[in-house]
């Protein structure tokens, strides 16, 4: 797995023994790969390139077919604070991911580690629901937690978001497990022999090891609120003072009928922090996409 | 037998709360709809039994059809280019000995940005007046789409979107393909397969299982298809609202980003009939499940086995 993850992030040089006839060939392959690699990685940055160009104009060259700033404007960064309910946007967004990301991490692992390590009688059963769970498109259940929480009063805030992270969240207790089978179980063996109790062999060993993995879960369900739109919207929408990015973008315009360049400066914020995290995180990232994914 | 109930006790209290989530957060809400699902209601008033008309009424609803036709678009167009971009760049970064690094991370970037922010980029982009993309397009004197802004051209513009932000799948990609023994390819080699050959008989198969993994989330990720069709729709129709209030602009223009989920919250939500959302919200539970035992009927990491 870690050998695996080494060449997914780093691929060792290889030493290349080719004969002198060879060497244009390869050297003429190189160069074909490289040109199509960096034509595809101009496509993929343009769009963001071009967003961040847009959010340095002024508001009327924002409205033109114009890729280049005739002046800069980075105050547009500050007007969009001032001028805007973003900084409001931003609290409500960070207060939701920080609090489901914890919670979800707190709730999620003791399960994840059980359906892991633990034996018991309808472990499988549970598996299985846990993946049905996940993998069920979330409009399914909609309507009746809608009424659910409107019983309770709770629409128009954030409640209906965090309330259910106390109790743990399906792809995050799938993703846990994934990790939590890569530990080799003698070391949970060597703990319970020492006389730990399966909670402090959960706390004492499995979780210092279980690191990365963790890291990898909180990062996803961190980036999955902060990216969230659909349960925004269906239940703060009500309620402007609940919204969250996401919800605030989609609606900018409405607010701020002709300011292109803010609204496009208030999408690279909205964007940027996510950028910043994967740079410092790139390693759990990958680890947490290989795990999901790749045992066939 | 002290011990042995003991032991249950500890192994419940770690899964105490996952159970008391899947019963509040699934079973009871699926229970609930799947009764609601034969009932007539709104907001305002309580559910009154009327048997099978909501699955009735689905065999003639003209807007449910046509959602369904979008969702079936995507489906068989969304699935299968995902898939093959995945698999074409992760086949290209392997193809490099150095650098691969930088493209992979420039690859993967687009799909860290939120879904909202994404459709706005690329509404901008693809804005048929004064976007770039069209701007370019005309210099080498090609007339260019109304991309969002043409019935024809919304789906394969959502199309694009979603390529853009391919990163995740690429990574299972590619983890996939460096898991192939590099003596396969040498022995190939020797035997004077040329790439594509190795492709199809040393790649091809190793991946085949990761490949219906892709196909299977993929489909269920486009059932359930909603915050990019919403948003480019609002976005590109020059509308953009929220709450019950953006079902205004679903589906613009003509109908033709009008997916099923759109469909199924513009009834419960706009419309408020309740009872018939909860019916097409079962039926679209009865497809994901059957996507679902396909996975679970193949895939051994999906096993409640250790691995």
């Amino acid at each position: 797995m870690t050998a695996l993850l080494d060449r997914l992030l780093d691929r060792p040089v290889a030493p290349v023994a080719a004969p002198r006839t060879e060497k244009r060939r390869i050297r003429l392959d190189w160069i074909a790969r490289h040109s199509i690699a960096i034509a595809l990685a101009i496509m993929f940055l343009t769009p963001v390139v071009y967003l961040v160009l847009l959010s340095l104009m002024t508001s009327d060259q924002a409205l033109t077919s114009d890729y280049w700033p005739n002046s800069w404007h980075p105050e547009n960064y500050l007007k969009v604070f001032q001028a805007t309910p973003l900084p409001h946007y931003l609290l409500n967004t960070m207060i939701y991911a920080v609090s489901a990301t914890v919670l979800t991490l707190a709730s999620s692992v003791p399960a994840a580690y059980a359906l892991a390590k633990l034996k018991f009688r309808g472990r499988n059963l549970m598996f299985l629901t846990v993946i049905c769970v996940m993998m069920l498109p979330p409009q399914v259940v909609t309507v009746p937690l809608y009424l659910m929480w409107a019983r309770y009063g709770l629409t128009g805030s954030l409640w209906p978001l965090i309330i259910p992270t106390l109790f743990g969240d399906a792809f995050c207790i799938f993703l846990l497990r994934q990790f939590l089978l890569t530990i080799p179980s003698e070391y949970l063996d060597a703990a319970r022999v020492d006389g730990c109790g399966e909670w402090r062999t959960l706390l004492r060993v499995v979780l210092p090891m279980a690191r990365p993995g963790i890291a990898a879960a909180g990062l996803f369900q961190f980036f999955f609120c902060w990216n969230d739109y659909y349960g925004p919207l269906l239940y703060t929408s009500e309620n402007e003072s609940s919204w969250t990015l996401s919800l605030g973008l989609a609606s900018f315009r409405t607010v701020h009928h002709v300011d292109w360049n803010l609204v496009t400066a208030a999408t690279v914020l909205a964007m940027a922090p996510l950028i910043i995290i994967f740079f410092f995180a790139q390693r759990s990232f990958v680890q947490g996409i290989t795990l999901t994914g790749f045992k066939g | 037998m002290g011990v042995r109930l003991r032991r249950g006790a500890i192994t419940f209290s770690f899964l105490a709360p996952a159970l008391i989530g899947i019963a509040a957060f699934f079973v009871y809400p699926l229970i609930s709809a799947v009764y609601f699902s034969f009932t007539k209601f709104d907001l305002l008033s309580v559910p009154q039994w009327v048997g099978l008309d909501n699955y009735r009424r689905m065999a003639d609803d003209p807007f449910l059809l046509q959602a369904v036709r979008n969702t079936l678009w995507m489906v068989a167009v969304f699935v299968p280019v995902r898939i093959l971009g995945a698999i074409g760049l992760s086949m290209l970064l392997v193809q490099f000995k150095r650098g691969a690094g930088i493209y992979r991370t420039i690859f993967y970037l687009p799909a860290l940005i939120p879904p909202v922010a994404a459709t706005i980029a690329f509404v901008y982009l693809l804005k048929p007046g004064t976007g770039p993309v069209n701007h370019l397009l005309e210099m080498v004197g090609v007339d260019g789409p109304l991309w969002f802004n043409s019935p024809a051209w919304a789906k394969p513009s959502l199309v694009l979107l979603g390529l853009w932000g391919i990163g995740e799948l690429m990574i299972i990609f590619l983890a996939a393909v460096l898991g192939v023994p590099e003596s396969l390819y040498e022995a190939a080699s020797l035997d004077g397969a040329n790439a594509w050959h190795k492709f199809r008989s040393i790649t091809l198969p190793t991946i085949r299982p990761v490949i219906l993994f892709a196909a299977v989330t993929g489909v269920i990720y486009t059932l359930q298809y909603f915050d990019q069709a919403a948003v480019a729709g609002s976005i590109a129709s020059g509308q953009a609202t929220v709450g019950a209030g953006i079902s205004q602009s679903f589906g613009y223009p003509e109908g033709s980003t009008f997916t099923y989920p759109l469909w199924l919250y513009t009834v419960g939500f706009r419309y408020s009939a309740l009872g018939y959302a909860n019916a097409l919200a079962i039926a679209l539970f009865a497809v994901a499940l059957g996507v679902t035992v396909i996975l679970l009927r193949r895939a051994k990491a999906f096993s409640g086995e250790e691995s």
